[in-house]
């Protein structure tokens, strides 16, 4: 039953063949057992998820259900839910009970869905290997010596180790796509303005979108039919017709169902810097899709490189600004001793936030200070268009774009955490899609051995021109019709 | 572009957060090799380029000039935190929230 995809288990609980309670007391318990060890989970509310689940199982008996209804699903700490610890992996906010709920939130218990609890994260969603929660690191399921990846770590080793039927993540640089590669399952980051970000906390606001995180590319297809959609109290939400994102899944040619498709390769994502291990494990998955009628073309996206100090730039500028609000005057953490306002502040400050969050503070302040705007946060939004532009240019030559989700497979805990650079260079393939705001994947596509014979999962990155979710989760679909790499989980967790 | 300790702290100030001498040595390290990164956007010319503030082109969209939220000060005020310097209440008083004096 914890393989069972969503569409089996949303069948299964119509059929009246489990219930909601059930179901969700069944991945509580292994919660139980797990959680101890891995820390996906931050918060867990059995009386409030189980009574959601009685609900949930009253609708299912009255016959309203919908697709998601019963189903229990993990949200990330990032998420605000009304009644719910919301800590965003911070000591900041170490106390904050949510007063209301986000857009995801809400949308999900509109569907009837269940929230199994709130999952680990790093901090303000800053990281990539979940080692800046204030809540202690996540162990990544297929070696406990390794890292989940981040930010959305916790969601991302509930999803592996089968703690969830499915997670939602938020991904800014590649906090869903990288932890999807790292721990082998499916994340999908949507068109930036498809998901509300209304409730979320913000991190770089042009940049974050929510997006799944589960098995296969049908279960995020179900989790988008939930999640999408316009939504008045997010600036940014797109107002769009809403979609059926299964819609391409199940009329395709069975022989060659991707007929015609035009995969483009972009050199830069195989160059130096890229594991020879992972490459081999791309370049075994893009052979499959040959196989599948698919086309290749080589493409280049010239400015990659760049991504990085880019966003280094512009993520760390909009931080600045959205983490001043946290000033403990109205809620979060308030210095326990401080002589006037602004020693409150500083001291507030200082104890509530990590190093991590620290130095991006200080970077975005630096950057958008007198005298350095022009030469920092300007010229980053300029290398930012002509990085947009590759992309506009790449896809008159192809439908999509593949490559690997993260340079490396898992790295052990404790590796990076001295150096931000080597940190940060997690995020070179993933990075450039947020600054275009562009639709992305991670795909489970087989294995690598590590030099202590563990294998590590990789992952297949699908990157689709705006709007095109359908497109690539169909694309992710087929192939996961003709591999189980997604269907594989760590033998000890069984 | 080499930062000093002092440039630190006055950034550290700028973005309210305190620092000690100790730690604005360590930051100014970890701060050294993140410049160093982003200085490799020098080289690009972007002269006569549009800077992209956002992946959409949108504007702000307008609403009815009606009356949208209801007053929820009290589930907000019950989240405040504690007043702190030997106090352990929560800091507010008469629906307010409170600070340090701020005005003899």
């Amino acid at each position: 039953m914890i393989n069972s995809s969503l569409k089996q288990l949303g069948e299964m609980l119509q059929a009246k063949k489990i219930s909601s309670v059930e179901l969700t007391q069944s991945f509580l318990s292994r919660i139980q057992q797990h959680n101890p060890s891995i820390n996906a989970y931050i918060a867990l509310d059995e009386a409030k998820t189980l009574a959601q689940a009685k609900a949930a199982d009253a609708r299912i008996a009255s016959g309203e259900a919908s697709p998601l209804t019963g189903i229990p699903i993990a949200q990330k700490d990032i998420f605000c839910a009304k009644g719910w610890k919301t800590t965003c992996g911070s000591k900041m906010l170490a106390n904050f009970v949510a007063p209301y709920d986000a857009h995801v939130i809400s949308e999900f218990d509109k569907a009837g869905a269940v929230n199994l609890g709130k999952t680990n994260m790093d901090e303000f969603a800053m990281g990539s290997s979940n080692e800046t929660s204030y809540f202690g690191g996540v162990k990544n399921p297929w070696d406990f010596d390794r890292v989940p990846g981040g930010s959305s770590g916790g969601s991302a080793a509930a999803v592996a180790a089968r703690l969830c039927a499915a997670a939602t993540g938020t991904d800014t640089g590649g906090s869903i796509r990288q932890p999807a590669s790292l721990c082998g399952f499916t994340g999908l980051k949507p068109t930036y303005g498809v998901v509300s970000r209304y409730g979320m906390i913000a991190f770089a606001s042009s940049l974050d979108q929510a997006g799944p995180m589960a098995k296969s590319a049908e279960d995020c297809a179900l989790m988008m039919n939930v999640m999408a959609g316009f939504d008045e109290r997010d600036s940014t939400s797109l107002k769009r017709e809403k979609e059926d994102y299964t819609r391409e899944l199940y009329n395709s040619n069975p022989d060659k169902p991707l007929q015609g498709l035009r995969i483009g390769l972009p050199k830069e994502f195989f160059a130096e810097g890229l594991d020879a291990s992972v490459g081999k494990v791309i370049e075994t998955a893009i052979a499959e899709y040959k196989k599948l009628g698919a086309e290749i073309v080589d493409i280049s996206l010239p400015n990659t490189g760049l991504s990085i100090p880019v966003y280094y730039v512009l993520a760390p500028a909009e931080a600045s600004s959205n983490l001043s609000r946290y000033d403990g005057v109205r809620y979060g953490h308030r210095a326990e001793s401080y002589t006037d306002l602004m020693d409150m502040y500083c001291k507030s400050r200082a104890e509530g936030f990590g190093a991590e969050v620290k130095r991006r503070i200080l970077i975005g302040t630096y950057v958008l200070s007198a005298g350095y705007y022009d030469a920092y946060y300007l010229k980053a939004q300029q290398i930012r268009r002509l990085i947009a532009q590759d992309f506009v240019e790449a896809f008159k030559t192809c439908d999509v774009i593949m490559g690997p989700a993260a340079p490396s497979t898992a790295f052990k805990a404790g590796e990076k955490v001295d150096d931000p650079v080597a940190m940060y260079l997690q995020d070179i393939y993933t990075i450039s899609t947020n600054l275009a705001g562009l639709p992305g994947m991670s795909v489970p596509a087989g294995f690598s051995t590590g030099g202590d014979g563990k294998a590590l999962p990789v992952g297949l990155q699908i990157i689709g021109n705006y709007f095109d979710e359908a497109r690539i989760l169909n694309v992710a679909h087929q192939y996961q019709q003709v591999t189980d790499w997604h269907d594989r989980m760590p033998e000890e967790l069984k | 572009m080499a930062l000093s300790t002092e440039d630190i702290k006055k950034i550290a100030h700028l973005a309210r957060i305190e620092v000690n001498d100790n730690e604005a040595t360590a930051t100014l390290n970890k701060l050294s090799g993140i410049l160093g990164l982003i200085e490799q956007m020098q080289a690009v010319d972007t002269t006569g380029i549009v800077p992209m503030s956002h992946s959409q082109d949108l504007s702000q969209r307008l609403r009815d000039d009606v009356v949208t939220k209801t007053n929820e000060r009290e589930a907000f005020q019950a989240i405040a935190p504690i007043l702190g310097n030997g106090s352990a209440e929560a800091a507010v008083a008469n629906g307010l929230y409170l600070v340090p004096k701020v005005i003899e």
